[in-house]
């Protein structure tokens, strides 16, 4: 296993002690099948405690440690440091408030999962009654919404969304994907609850396809094509709304 | 210190966490339930679950071949009315997730889809792709949204309980964001907090399964249960310890040593079919497996690879297209992290800790011995895993179990309405508390620094406490981490910051670690007879006289080492035998 | 309740975000071409308001659309309109996934039936023109 000395370049932050963020510059002997994250544990152990990021599983599905490497939103997990030169520029995903250091406030994206109703939801609640088996689901059925199931909340696409940053009214790329998955789903009947959200100005419609989200995606969820399908919904329904009013409609 | 009052606290936010927090919700609507957490819900390490989640759902299947399965993967170290309870609730659990969402894989008629599993006799796995744990937790934590009596403390770092009068009355904590400490006073508590596997240096544990919910409740005096038993899954991939599921298996993954040879087939667990058959060769159980593997190594008939020994999981016959549908996961995580595609070559694998059997003791309605405290989930230990887990009932368990915490911390907060110390007593015994954490951000010249001790800790683990353990190892570790704990009060913390200090929470985790570890050794030292997952050199064969029992690590004061007992374990309708695999298997 | 020391610090996002990454101006360019779409659609409402007016009208507006301006300015518009097609037409698997049997049809089909039919269209309009 060959070794290499990689600068990288971190972004450091601590409240009430620096004014704004400032990189830092650490030198590392790295493995050369080292991920970025196993570069900034290195720094954290042996060189500088004080360095905080969050991270866990270390196999790119709890969606921890989301950050941008050389500019780019990254899982540091998977980030593999062969894949880059000498420098490697680590920060905190670009769009949202930084805590400290490599770790920013997720309150917004965490508000905005809940606000898209991203369950079953049904009129019998979806309880399952004694001696009952499961809903039948046909597997094209669940290929229908699977892709959309697979977001693991790491934000990445939303550090790479300029309408979120530009307004972050903006309902966003994964709790939008979210809201699609659950209104593709045979077994659910929110789509006309989740309508006021997903259909707003705030929701689909702020969209304007830079599709950047559905490239950095590091689980290919595509949220893009989510949203896209979410304004075709809204179209296809708006216009049935006016020619076919429903009960209870004006 | 700031005080939040509720019902139900909850410390940990995972499948077990989320499924209790439902299950008091729903049990009784006009209760508060704390949902405190070190991580956001989705970044608990349920997430990491692949294989899926046993439940008989199937025509072919009965309860009964659940139990025994069960029952003799625990090498009879389960107490079996428990394990009846865990079978009879597993079906209902399973579809109720599903009514919840959760993406299962489906037969063609739209039916939960099964698969095959290690030491299961019928395929009883029901499965998500590779991804049953991601889905499940994503699945409980988006369903746990619609109950607005659930109020998450997300990045809520816990530290201890505070027990008053012989109960539990709630838990310190620090908010991570801000560094303040809070007192939540609750009149029940349900610790979730998982597993401890970053006790050893090599698991496919994430870096958060530190173990806190067991030292705290240790702490607060509740014993240890069977701790000695620590499950090594025989996949994992060299360097990074990353879990390639036990599905690569079920679905007719084949393990070959260095000659290309099935080498299972030389320690009982043969004949060597083409295609596995159930409970035989590679679906075997864990604990069997890895020791094969520890035998193999010792003959000299395993690949010698950068991150040490490895032997090879060779997938390359299910073809292209069942691996993308059913372990495409698999085959990301083997491409990004060991540079081999499942579908060309057979991938290196080498065992790798993954769960702890022991936990928290609790009984069948998940109560501890302090009255309030409840548990579920990896952090307890019902005792339905026995001495070896069955891979695929641990998901089902978190399920089962969760809600069962939910409903009787439910059920006991109307039972003791009224009941309790007031509040600025608890505060005040928070305050207390405190002291522990705020000693680490003092100014002072520790000399001991948080990585060294972990490295050390880790590996006396996994040198005198590994797969195959003697009395000779096991005195070497325990006197090792008794030196640890000592040099531990002398840590040094540099950062003495209050925003997002996660280098004093390492050092919060350290010292938990540090005590479940020895809580480990102390159990695997006197327990001299093999069974499961716990195998002594010098005590090779299992001793139902003296050793069919449960032991219970109970902590030592002033820092003594814990003192270990035992208690009988429940048996109902199966008497202990031996447990065979292989052509022999029933 | 005690005073937070958070002080979360939010970067600026720049104006001239796009110049920075080749993907981002890519974008940029495609929006932009509903410039060049607009002035085109305003050149054939002009034209248009000519035919209205009479034979003379007409036959002076066509001649000045012979212009070294006006052809410069089609060439250019011409350009846009394909580069904003090609780009749309890729992304329209996105938004109109067609499930064949139990799994999604591959996009290329998509993307071919949608320039297969813009050549159809085309053909059927310089057929009327009688090109």
């Amino acid at each position: 296993m060959s070794e290499r000395t990689i600068e990288f370049e971190v972004l450091r932050y601590r409240p009430g002690t620096d004014p704004e963020p400032t990189f830092q510059t650490y030198r590392v002997a790295c493995q050369d099948d080292w991920v970025v994250l196993d570069a900034l544990n290195h720094i954290k152990d042996t060189i500088d405690g004080t360095l905080s990021y969050r991270w866990s599983c270390h196999m790119a599905v709890c969606g921890s440690c989301g950050m941008q490497v050389n500019g780019e939103p990254k899982l540091a997990c998977k980030a593999f440091v062969r894949d880059y030169g000498g420098r490697i520029r680590v920060e905190p995903l670009a769009t949202f408030p930084i805590e400290r250091d490599l770790i920013v406030d997720m309150d917004d994206f965490l508000d905005k999962l809940q606000s898209v109703k991203p369950w079953i939801v049904r009129e019998d609640d979806a309880k399952v009654t004694e001696g009952e088996g499961e809903y039948r689901q046909k597997p094209a059925e669940l290929t229908r919404y699977r892709q959309f199931s697979m977001c693991i909340n790491c934000m990445l696409c939303y550090s790479a969304c300029p309408q979120y940053a530009l307004n972050t009214d903006f309902i966003g790329p994964a709790a939008l994907a979210l809201a699609h998955r659950y209104n593709l789903d045979g077994r659910d009947q929110g789509n006309e609850e989740r309508k006021d959200v997903v259909a707003s100005h705030a929701g689909v419609w702020d969209c304007t396809f830079v599709g950047q989200c559905s490239a950095v995606c590091p689980k290919d969820v595509d949220p893009a094509a989510a949203i896209q399908q979410g304004k075709i919904a809204a179209t296809t329904d708006f216009f049935l709304g006016m020619l076919m009013p429903k009960k209870g409609d004006k | 210190m700031d005080v939040i009052k509720t019902d139900v606290a909850i410390i940990g936010a995972g499948g077990a966490g989320l499924r209790a927090a439902i299950a008091v919700a729903e049990s009784d609507p006009g209760l508060d339930v704390a949902l405190v957490s070190k991580v956001l819900p989705m970044r608990s390490h349920t997430v990491a679950a692949e294989g899926g989640a046993a439940a008989v759902i199937k025509e072919n299947d009965s309860l009964d071949n659940h139990f025994h399965d069960t029952v003799s993967g625990g090498d009879w170290l389960c107490d079996q009315d428990i394990v009846e309870l865990f079978v009879k609730a597993a079906p209902h659990e399973m579809y109720q997730l599903e009514h919840w969402g959760c993406p299962f894989s489906r037969d063609a008629d739209g039916r939960i889809a099964v698969r095959p599993f290690g030491g299961m006799k019928v395929e009883r796995t029901c499965y998500a792709a590779d991804k049953t744990g991601f889905h499940l937790l994503h699945t409980l934590f988006q369903t746990s949204m619609k109950y607005p009596q659930v109020k998450r403390y997300d990045e809520f770092f816990s530290v201890d309980l505070i027990v008053d009068e012989g109960r539990v009355r709630g838990l310190l904590a620090i908010e991570i964001r801000t560094g303040r400490m809070v007192a939540f006073v609750a009149k029940a508590v349900i610790v979730c907090t998982g597993g401890a596997g970053r006790v050893f240096p090599f698991t496919t544990n994430g870096a958060i399964k530190t173990g806190d919910g067991m030292a705290m409740a240790y702490r607060a005096g509740v014993p240890l249960k069977d701790m000695e038993f620590v499950q090594y899954h025989p996949t994992g991939l060299p360097g990074t310890g990353i879990l390639l599921t036990e599905g690569c298996r079920g679905e007719g993954g084949i393990l070959t040593n260095k000659d290309g040879y099935r080498y299972l087939q030389d320690y009982g667990l043969g004949p060597a079919d083409p295609w596995p058959r159930k409970k035989a060769m590679e679906l075997g159980p864990r604990d069997r497996l890895s020791q094969a593997f520890w035998h193999e190594q010792q003959k000299g008939r395993t690949v010698k690879g950068p991150y040490g020994d490895v032997v090879y999981l060779d997938m390359r016959h299910l073809g292209e297209k069942k691996i993308n549908e059913r372990l495409p996961f698999v085959r990301m995580l083997a491409t990004n992290y060991v540079g081999v595609d499942p579908v060309k070559d057979p991938v290196p694998v080498r065992p790798v800790v993954h769960y702890t059997m022991g936990g928290i003791d609790c009984d069948m309605d998940t109560k501890t011995a302090l009255p309030g405290l409840f548990t579920a989930g990896e952090a307890s230990c019902l005792s339905i895993n026995g001495a070896n887990r069955l891979g695929s009932n641990s998901l089902t368990e978190l399920l089962v179990f969760g809600r069962r915490a939910g409903e009787f911390a439910a059920r006991h907060v109307r039972d003791e309405a009224g009941k309790g110390a007031t509040e600025t007593s608890i505060a005040h015994l928070a305050d207390g508390l405190a002291g522990r954490v705020t000693g680490l951000l003092e100014e002072r010249h520790g000399t001991e620094s948080i990585a060294g001790l972990r490295k050390e800790m880790t590996s006396t683990m996994e040198d005198g406490c590994g797969i195959y353990r003697t009395e000779g190892t096991l005195l070497e570790t325990v006197g090792k981490l008794a030196g640890l704990r000592e040099r531990y009060k002398r840590v040094h913390v540099t950062d003495k910051s209050k925003v997002f200090n996660t280098e004093l929470l390492h050092a919060i985790e350290l010292g938990n670690m540090l005590e479940i570890a020895q809580a480990m050794a102390h159990a695997a030292l006197d327990r001299k007879e093999s069974r499961g997952a716990h195998q002594r050199l010098d005590h090779p064969k299992r001793d139902d006289g003296t050793y069919l029992k449960h032991s219970l690590a109970i902590r030592g004061e002033g820092g003594a080492p814990p003192a270990i007992d035992y208690r009988d374990v429940v048996i109902t309708k199966s008497q202990p035998a031996e447990r065979v695999y292989g052509g022999e298997a029933k | 309740m005690q005073p937070t020391p958070r002080k979360p610090f939010s970067r600026p996002w720049h104006n001239d975000w796009w110049l920075h990454k080749r993907t981002y101006a890519l974008y940029m360019i495609r929006e932009l071409t509903c410039i060049a779409l607009a002035l085109y659609a305003a050149v054939v409402i002009y034209g248009l308001g000519r035919l209205a007016e009479g034979p003379e009208a007409w036959t002076a507006f066509v001649a000045a659309l012979r212009g070294p301006g006006f052809v410069t300015f089609h060439l250019v518009a011409l350009v846009l309109m394909v580069y904003h097609t090609v780009t749309w037409f890729q992304l329209t698997p996105k938004a109109m996934p067609v499930m064949r049997g139990d799994d999604f049809l591959p996009g290329h089909y998509i993307v071919g039936a949608h320039f297969a039919a813009w050549a159809v269209v085309s053909l059927v309009v310089l057929v009327i023109a009688g090109v």
